[in-house]
């Protein structure tokens, strides 16, 4: 049996992890409890008289409608079985349920990663990636292969039988130089003609880099010199956005002499270059911080999303959108 | 670190804590107003910044019938942080009698254009496609794309979703290239979005006759690339999720203006409601690294002491 080296009592110490393991079973034990009484007591949907229970989460109620079905709230279902036990106009969408349930159960299989790897995280990873990776591919072969190539090499065919919105009559020969190319880069798979791979790639890299330089230049270095010489002193329509807005200004200037200044390197950072250096150094480290704050604001928000699609469209615990 | 007679010391115990229990606590901070807002449908007031403002007033001053080109360049990976913020835009447009041309240089943004236009139009059978909005779909080539559209947007796009070719779209009649639309919306999480549509389609417009007007909204973790873009090159910008909530609460706020007896859909406040979560999520994030500073010096002190 091997022994633990560590400190007692980290995290990594087997007792104090099967301790941790207990509690959080625990808990997570007594919600799924509270779930399933919950499940079993039901949830009332509509009012009054039509009021009616429903057992179970994350269902969808759709009504009949022209040649499809739209969705719709629980309590359109109640109000139309208290007139008709018997109607099928709303009914129980199968397939929307069924999707529900795979978001809920794909949602807290990728959380349970948050506990510690396993395999039900592994599976949802490899769904997602392998269905992401078939949606864009498909979604690229007829942007691409089928509008751009198929669609000038052939435009009878593809409008007959692919593209029917089509409006090109007659072929454009020059679609065979991006055919080729492409065609070229798949060289690249082979170890002996890897070689004429490398002219398709240094075609692209050129023209990304010319247009990327040309673009950089216009509106991040020309814009943004420009800026430099808006007015020091704004005038606002009261006396608060005056002084604000000359302070922001004033602000920005600093910042950008002083950022620049730490990222001059030609002179030693002593006396005052090295002074406007530390003032560069402050404004990075609030800009950092700054970046920080939005990402921290991004992620919460989309653990907030997650949590409210558990808490609204699985578990009907909450119905702010007046879904159910 | 042990103290006197070899028991962890609580500042050891804390730097010692399992982060499960961390995780565990910001799911309770963010779960539980997400509970409260449900139950009672409380929202915060919020305070437009001036970017969101411009944002708005970028949409209010079009006249009526204005078109506006959406670009919806994020996938369901973001649509918690994007998709209130695109609801909101193009209900207001819509709200304005503003026509909506919704594309995507994100393979997986066409079912996002269908669900945003579904969610605002739904309800309104006199907003005919083809006359007052189109969809264009997506496009695969990033920049090439915006090159192309800059100077014919038939180059990008020969039809629009439904296979209709763009020059029987009624929406689409008199637009040669992206200038001939009165507003650029863009709606990004990252790479090909607003950054690009400034770098490609708006910077070069700027010194022209016509300048296209631009309005982006972003995710946290991009925003702080845009904001040196406002407001010179972009009118306003939708910094994530806190900028999609003080832009419904405009929206709404208008709406209210126009007709104070007005309800205004829950469907219309998910960003307003998701700002509760974010302000406890905050407040406790602020707190761990409080505390986690704490720890440090104090272990720091301790150490040095001995």
């Amino acid at each position: 049996m091997s022994q633990f080296q560590g400190t007692p009592g980290s995290p990594v110490d087997p007792a104090v992890a099967r301790r941790a393991n207990r509690l959080m079973i625990a808990v997570l034990a007594v919600v799924a409890a509270l779930l399933v009484v919950r499940a079993w007591v039901g949830t009332e949907v509509g009012s009054g008289a039509d009021a009616q229970v429903v057992h179970g989460y994350g269902m969808v109620f759709v009504e009949a409608k022209g040649a499809g079905h739209v969705q719709v709230p629980a309590a359109e279902w109640a109000k139309a079985v208290a007139a008709d036990p018997a109607q099928q106009r709303v009914t129980v969408s199968g397939p929307r349920t069924v999707g529900v349930w795979a978001a809920a159960l794909m949602t807290l299989a990728v959380l349970s990663f948050l506990w510690r790897d396993n395999p039900v995280y592994k599976l949802a990873e490899s769904v997602v990636v392998g269905v992401s990776a078939g949606y864009v591919m498909s979604t690229a072969v007829w942007s691409s292969l089928v509008d751009q190539v198929f669609g000038k090499l052939a435009p009878g065919f593809t409008k007959a039988y692919l593209s029917p919105g089509l409006t090109t009559t007659e072929a454009d020969w020059w679609a065979l130089v991006p055919l080729g190319l492409g065609m070229l880069l798949l060289c690249r798979l082979s170890a002996r003609l890897s070689w004429v791979g490398m002219f398709p790639l240094a075609f692209v890299v050129g023209v990304f880099s010319g247009w990327r330089f040309v673009q950089y230049v216009e509106s991040d270095l020309l814009a943004q010199v420009a800026t430099m010489f808006d007015p020091l002193y704004v005038t606002g329509p009261t006396a608060a956005a005056t002084v604000g807005g000359t302070l922001c200004a004033v602000l920005v200037l600093v910042g950008v002499l002083s950022v620049l200044a730490y990222f001059f390197f030609s002179l030693e950072h002593k006396g005052p270059v090295g002074g406007a250096a530390r003032v560069g150094i402050w404004y990075l480290m609030i800009t950092f911080g700054a970046s920080f704050g939005f990402t921290v604001m991004g992620r919460i928000a989309l653990l907030a999303a997650r949590c409210e699609f558990l808490f609204d469209d699985w578990l009907w615990l909450i119905d702010p959108a007046g879904k159910h | 670190m042990a103290s006197h007679g070899g028991t962890p010391s609580a500042f050891a115990r804390l730097d010692r804590i399992d982060r499960r229990w961390i995780f565990l606590a910001m799911f309770v901070a963010v779960a539980a107003p997400i509970l409260w807002v449900g139950v009672t449908g409380k929202t915060f007031p919020e305070a437009p910044t001036p970017a969101v403002q411009g944002a708005f007033d970028a949409v209010e001053s079009l006249p009526s019938g204005a078109r506006v080109l959406v670009s919806m360049d994020f996938d369901p990976a973001s649509a918690g942080e994007l998709q209130p913020m695109a609801t909101a835009i193009v209900r207001h447009c819509v709200l304005r009698g503003h026509s909506i041309c919704a594309m995507t240089l994100w393979p997986a943004g066409g079912p996002i254009i269908d669900g945003t236009m579904q969610d605002v139009l739904g309800d309104r059978p006199d907003w005919t496609y083809g006359e007052r909005w189109v969809n264009l779909g997506y496009r695969a080539g990033f920049e090439g794309v915006m090159k192309q559209m800059n100077s014919r947007v038939s180059l990008a796009y020969a039809t629009d979703v439904r296979q209709t070719p763009l020059a029987e779209i009624p929406m689409l009649k008199g637009i040669t290239g992206i200038a001939d639309f009165d507003l650029l919306v863009s709606i990004s999480a990252g790479y090909a979005g607003a950054k690009e549509w400034v770098q490609y389609s708006v910077s070069p417009t700027l010194t022209g006759a016509k300048p296209l007007k631009f309005v982006a909204g972003s995710t946290g973790v991009q925003t702080p690339q845009l904001i040196p873009y406002y407001p010179n090159q972009m009118a306003g910008i939708l910094g994530a999720i806190k900028g999609a909530a003080e832009y419904e609460y405009l929206v709404n706020e208008a709406v209210l203006k126009a007709d104070p007896a007005a309800v205004v859909p829950p469907r219309f406040q998910e960003a307003q409601r998701r700002m509760a979560p974010q302000l406890f999520g905050h407040v406790l994030m602020v707190a761990l690294i409080v505390l986690g500073n704490v720890v440090f010096f104090g272990l720091r002190g301790r150490e040095s002491r001995a």
